[in-house]
């Protein structure tokens, strides 16, 4: 279970965000752009403070401002996989994925390649990637370091549509098949129905709804946003 | 061009004092140049400061500097002699130290742009999947900036092969222990007819500067082509 209650003082809004959240299958927070999405991300991963509240996962506390408990984002164990991939880029393929890898997950490096289908990408460069490939294996890397918790922020918003139904595919086989909690950040309607099972929309830093995703579909607030 | 014993002589000065004040200089020099491009804190524009005013103080004011800070009975210095047994006035040394404070700027210039323009995502991204800070130094932070550190050796060798100002006050004119190029040259036009060796020694240090800017920007294209794949 991931409880979550914080606030932060963003630029013309606060962002304020509480709610607990199931550490199974996939979880989207739903919002346009500028709403304190990502920010909410970052202050989960653990690269932004915030404010007040706290944050605790599968109840252990990974930020309380209150109680000044803060583990650092190196300690949180928990991966991200941002927009754009950001690989390293002096890194060949196989260098980035060992990058964060856990001991424990040294024999499961051949699994990961396989499902990912990146093996034929080992020895490249990021440079020499096309978006897809790059976003396969920065969600290869981010699954070597064994993340009890997945956030993934905007990972298809730069890929054109044929990768973008690729990629949805391996998202949907992680959550399911390998069993990783997946918190997706999107502002798209489609990715979320596609992916998700529950949907947190928030608005202006404000949480509007969270709900299974068929409701929040049928959501008026939704219809009108669209 | 056959190099007599005089020529010699100050250009293995040079090159020795140049390359002790780089190597001796340049962990230092990265560390301050990280602190500026990423910490935040109180004072940061005075510090900044401070590193940078050897690039705008008198080269002699900065030799003066450093006679009474670091000269044998100077407030440092003192202490360096009595209680550690090394002295650096008036010996090669202190020529190293002198080019290293003049060169300083420079070189912490050059790495702390190449450190701002790496992207400092890729450093958060390292820090989620378990990294701590010594680690993203070490193993993101400091082979992208490879580029800054490599132009900042340079210019920082380059200056240091031009030393004169900082160098003759602190440590004088000595023949063989402080005499590089620079020194080299303004003694030979004091005496006459040395203008032709003057012009020798001067196209020496040419040739160095234009070795040091094609070896630099060799090393820059092949860590552009590693980076492109």
């Amino acid at each position: 279970m991931l409880d979550i209650n914080i606030e932060k003082k963003l630029s013309g809004f606060t962002l304020s965000f509480k709610q607990s959240v199931e550490c199974q299958g996939i979880t989207a927070i739903l919002g346009v752009s500028g709403s304190g999405k990502s920010t909410l991300l970052n202050i989960i991963n653990g690269l932004i403070k915030p404010d007040s509240g706290s944050i605790q996962l599968n109840g252990k506390t990974l930020v309380n401002i209150e109680q000044k408990q803060y583990i650092t984002a190196q300690q949180r164990n928990i991966a991200t996989v941002f927009q754009d991939a950001l690989l390293f880029p002096h890194f060949n393929v196989l260098k980035n994925l060992r990058y964060g890898m856990k001991s424990i997950m040294e024999h499961r490096i051949d699994e990961i390649v396989d499902v990912l289908n990146i093996r034929r990408l080992l020895n490249r460069y990021p440079a020499m990637l096309s978006g897809g490939e790059k976003q396969r294996v920065a969600i290869g890397r981010a699954l070597l370091s064994n993340p009890q918790l997945l956030l993934m922020d905007e990972p298809l918003s730069a890929l054109d549509m044929p990768r973008k139904k690729e990629l949805i595919r391996y998202i949907q086989f992680l959550a399911i098949e390998m069993k990783i909690p997946i918190l997706y950040i999107s502002h798209n309607i489609n990715e979320v129905k596609a992916l998700a099972q529950h949907v947190a929309i928030i608005d202006q830093g404000q949480l509007y709804r969270f709900d299974v995703t068929q409701k929040i579909l049928e959501d008026d607030f939704l219809k009108g946003w669209i | 061009m056959i190099l007599n014993d005089y020529e010699w002589q100050a250009l293995y000065l040079s090159l020795k004092i140049a390359g002790a004040a780089i190597v001796f200089s340049l962990p230092l020099a990265i560390l301050t140049a990280w602190v500026l491009a990423r910490c935040r804190f109180v004072g940061k524009s005075l510090f900044d400061s401070i590193i940078h005013l050897p690039l705008v103080l008198p080269p002699v004011a900065l030799g003066y500097l450093l006679l009474v800070t670091m000269g044998k009975h100077g407030v440092i210095g003192q202490w360096l002699y009595h209680y550690l047994g090394i002295n650096i006035s008036f010996n090669w040394k202190g020529a190293a130290l002198a080019s290293a404070v003049v060169a300083f700027p420079l070189v912490v210039r050059s790495i702390r742009l190449a450190i701002e323009s790496i992207d400092i995502r890729l450093e958060n991204v390292a820090r989620t999947l378990g990294a701590n800070q010594l680690r993203v130094f070490f193993t993101i932070t400091l082979p992208l900036s490879l580029p800054g550190i490599l132009m900042g050796i340079v210019l920082g060798f380059a200056r240091c092969l031009g030393e004169f100002g900082a160098t003759i006050t602190f440590v004088s004119n000595i023949p063989g222990e402080t005499r590089t190029i620079p020194l080299a040259m303004y003694t030979l036009l004091q005496v006459p007819n040395g203008e032709q060796s003057a012009m020798r020694l001067c196209i020496i240090s040419i040739i160095l500067a234009l070795l040091a800017l094609i070896a630099s920007e060799q090393l820059n294209r092949w860590h552009k082509r590693k980076l492109a794949g």
